[in-house]
């Protein structure tokens, strides 16, 4: 009988691993993940016009903001130019990939991405009219919010859209994954109508400020953009972990959920927020970086399953990893120049999306 | 003991279910059986605590069912799905993994392997879930649900398991090895409540048969005393013949050779 077998069950969890759990290797890619991080933001300080070898960068790094290793050009590179980049680079490709994760367990569909379900446009709006109106009316606001202004606009922008699609895409408990495609592009269309008024409206340094903000880049990195974006992306990206389980049970349905005792309001409720201030903070300082979101967890299902628990930190490791690297690469290929980075993501984006889709043709729908 | 007293359900004007009362004991197997649309999911959902009633109240051990927070109901109940189609691809033993999480157990290999056993899907732990057939997949929601419900052994409370049409997806074979499984928690002091169309599998599982019918309960009692050539013919608007099964007690209905030959014959 299954109660004797139950009863033989040692209380103790076995350190053995058991077939078809793929906890133990999403356990052991986190680490190789992280060492894979550290190396690549040494490399990413040592990468530009002045190439710095990774032993330099970390003797820089280990003797402090205020140390004697290196030279002072070296110290200033590494300290003032490089690292607050690396740090935005690294925050900003987490946020990206773990909200789209996030949204991905929340609307139970790979194809889900803040950037493509128009939260990102939503943000970018909001953030623009900041730029524009915080010499006009929104001046108050700016003052108020101070260097907090910009993300925390773009956040309650990211707010407002997701809670639109959220509504327009679900209806009584089953979200439609085709509807909330087509409402973010209805939305994203809007956004940037808005968007391109508020450029009219706009004067030469705010325009030029708007253009290159909106290319997508972290080519304005400072110490003062990372501090005003850092804690609502570390907000969420720490908050973000306490939704795994309730998104694996999500995985079989939002009644299933329930009975399996979680909380699927305070999940929708707590995932939305989530996403939102990670995705507004993002845009706020990097402007809108396409599928990073799609590609990262995609590929790490394919490797670590679709555990949330292993998925979501795993996110924010490798979308870290892959902005600062293809920040490197846009540094790089057209140097001095830079590329704006949205183009190497999409690049890179655009097909791996394209072959969800095939996949899911296949599969009955998207 | 579960109990629902004067519940009332309504969306918008129309009322689906109306002043229902019915009390679930520990360690009995209420079957719920009535035409489609009567109520019967509603009714379910209403044990659960899925929905919340319009009117009247629903209580666990004298305690509002509304009141109690989702993890703390999870450890008391399982639900077993209709069916259920997972969105990314879990393995087998991930999908079990959720029932004794949810029940707030240790993950423990033995009992994912010997849960699997006991639907005899053995070995089928890193099996990907879409890949297996309809019924598989329905046996392996059975492993999770009892992962979830737990070792009765260990049971300081009555646990209650629902099932909402367990079998229709099953050949006949693991018809009867999904509810014996309902069953012999029932008697390790589970109360169990299942949703079945067949009234042959219902009276041969229950020992309590409800009819819903109009989101009314028609009746309640004994499948003995409820099935009757007269009460199925008014529920199921059917000519329906009862007769008894060599096993004494446990009645067997079959439609009348009317309504059988109708099935060959256009109707007029």
């Amino acid at each position: 009988m299954i109660i004797d077998a139950l009863r033989a069950v040692p209380l103790v969890q076995p350190s053995g691993t058991m077939s078809g759990d793929r906890s133990v290797r999403a356990r052991r890619a986190l680490v190789g993940l992280f060492l894979l991080l550290a190396i690549v933001m040494v490399l990413g300080i040592g990468t530009g016009p002045a190439l710095l070898s990774p032993g330099k960068v970390a003797a820089v790094l280990l003797s402090g903001p205020n140390g004697a290793a290196g030279s002072p050009a070296d110290h200033v590179i590494v300290w003032q130019i490089r690292l607050p980049r690396v740090l935005l680079g690294a925050l900003v490709g987490a946020s990206l990939a773990v909200c789209g994760a996030v949204m991905q367990g929340l609307f139970r569909n790979p194809l889900a991405d803040p950037g493509l379900i128009g939260i990102s446009s939503g943000a970018a709006l909001a953030a623009v009219a900041t730029i524009v109106l915080s010499g006009g009316i929104l001046a108050p606001y700016a003052a108020l919010a101070g260097i907090y202004a910009l993300p925390l606009a773009a956040f309650l922008g990211g707010l407002a859209a997701t809670l639109l699609i959220y509504r327009i895409g679900t209806l009584a408990g089953r979200s439609s994954m085709a509807l909330i495609l087509l409402a973010g592009i209805a939305l994203g269309a809007l956004a940037g109508a808005l968007t391109g008024f508020l450029l009219y409206l706009s004067d030469d340094r705010q325009l030029r400020d708007i253009t290159f903000w909106s290319l997508g880049g972290l080519g304005a990195a400072s110490w003062t953009k990372l501090l005003a974006s850092a804690p609502m992306m570390l907000l969420a990206l720490l908050a973000a972990p306490l939704a795994a389980r309730g998104l694996n049970a999500i995985v079989l349905g939002e009644a299933e959920a329930f009975h399996m005792g979680v909380r699927v309001q305070w999940l929708k409720r707590g995932t939305i927020l989530i996403v939102a201030l990670a995705t507004g903070a993002a845009v706020a300082v990097s402007g809108t970086i396409g599928f990073v979101g799609i590609v990262v967890p995609h590929l790490l299902r394919l490797w670590l399953g679709p555990d949330h628990r292993g998925l979501l930190p795993a996110s924010a490791l490798a979308g870290a990893i892959l902005l600062i690297v293809a920040d490197m690469a846009a540094r790089s290929i057209v140097a001095p120049a830079e590329l704006p980075i949205g183009i190497l993501t999409a690049t890179l984006g655009a097909p791996v999306f394209l072959l969800i889709l095939l996949r899911r043709r296949g599969a009955g729908g998207i | 003991m579960l109990e629902i007293q004067d519940a009332t359900v309504r969306y918008g004007t129309r009322t689906i279910l109306a002043s229902a009362n019915v009390a679930i004991a520990p360690g009995s197997v209420t079957v719920v059986v009535g035409p489609n649309g009567a109520g019967k999911s509603t009714l379910l959902k209403l044990m659960t605590g899925e929905i919340a009633p319009s009117g009247g109240r629903v209580r666990l051990d004298g305690r509002a069912l509304a009141d109690m927070p989702a993890r703390m109901l999870a450890q008391r109940r399982a639900v077993l799905p209709q069916s259920s189609a997972l969105s990314f691809p879990f393995t087998v033993a991930e999908v079990i993994r959720l029932g004794l999480e949810a029940g707030g157990h240790r993950l423990a290999p033995r009992a994912i392997g010997e849960a699997l056993r006991r639907v005899e899907l053995a070995g089928f732990e890193a099996r990907g879930f879409d890949d297996l057939s309809g019924g598989e997949q329905q046996r392996v929601h059975m492993a999770r649900v009892l992962c979830q419900i737990g070792d009765p052994s260990r049971w300081t409370e009555p646990r209650y398991l629902f099932l909402d049409e367990p079998v229709s997806s099953l050949d006949i074979r693991h018809q009867l090895t999904v509810l014996r499984l309902a069953h012999a928690l029932a008697r390790e002091g589970a109360g169990v409540v299942a949703v079945l169309h067949d009234l042959n599998l219902a009276a041969a599982f229950a020992d309590r048969l409800l009819v819903v019918l109009d989101g009314t309960i028609a009746a309640i009692g004994e499948p003995a005393a409820v099935i009757s050539d007269a009460l199925l013919e008014r529920v199921f608007d059917l000519p329906l013949r009862v007769g008894e099964l060599p096993s004494p007690g446990v009645p067997f209905v079959l439609p009348q050779t009317a309504a059988f030959a109708s099935l060959k014959e256009p109707r007029s």
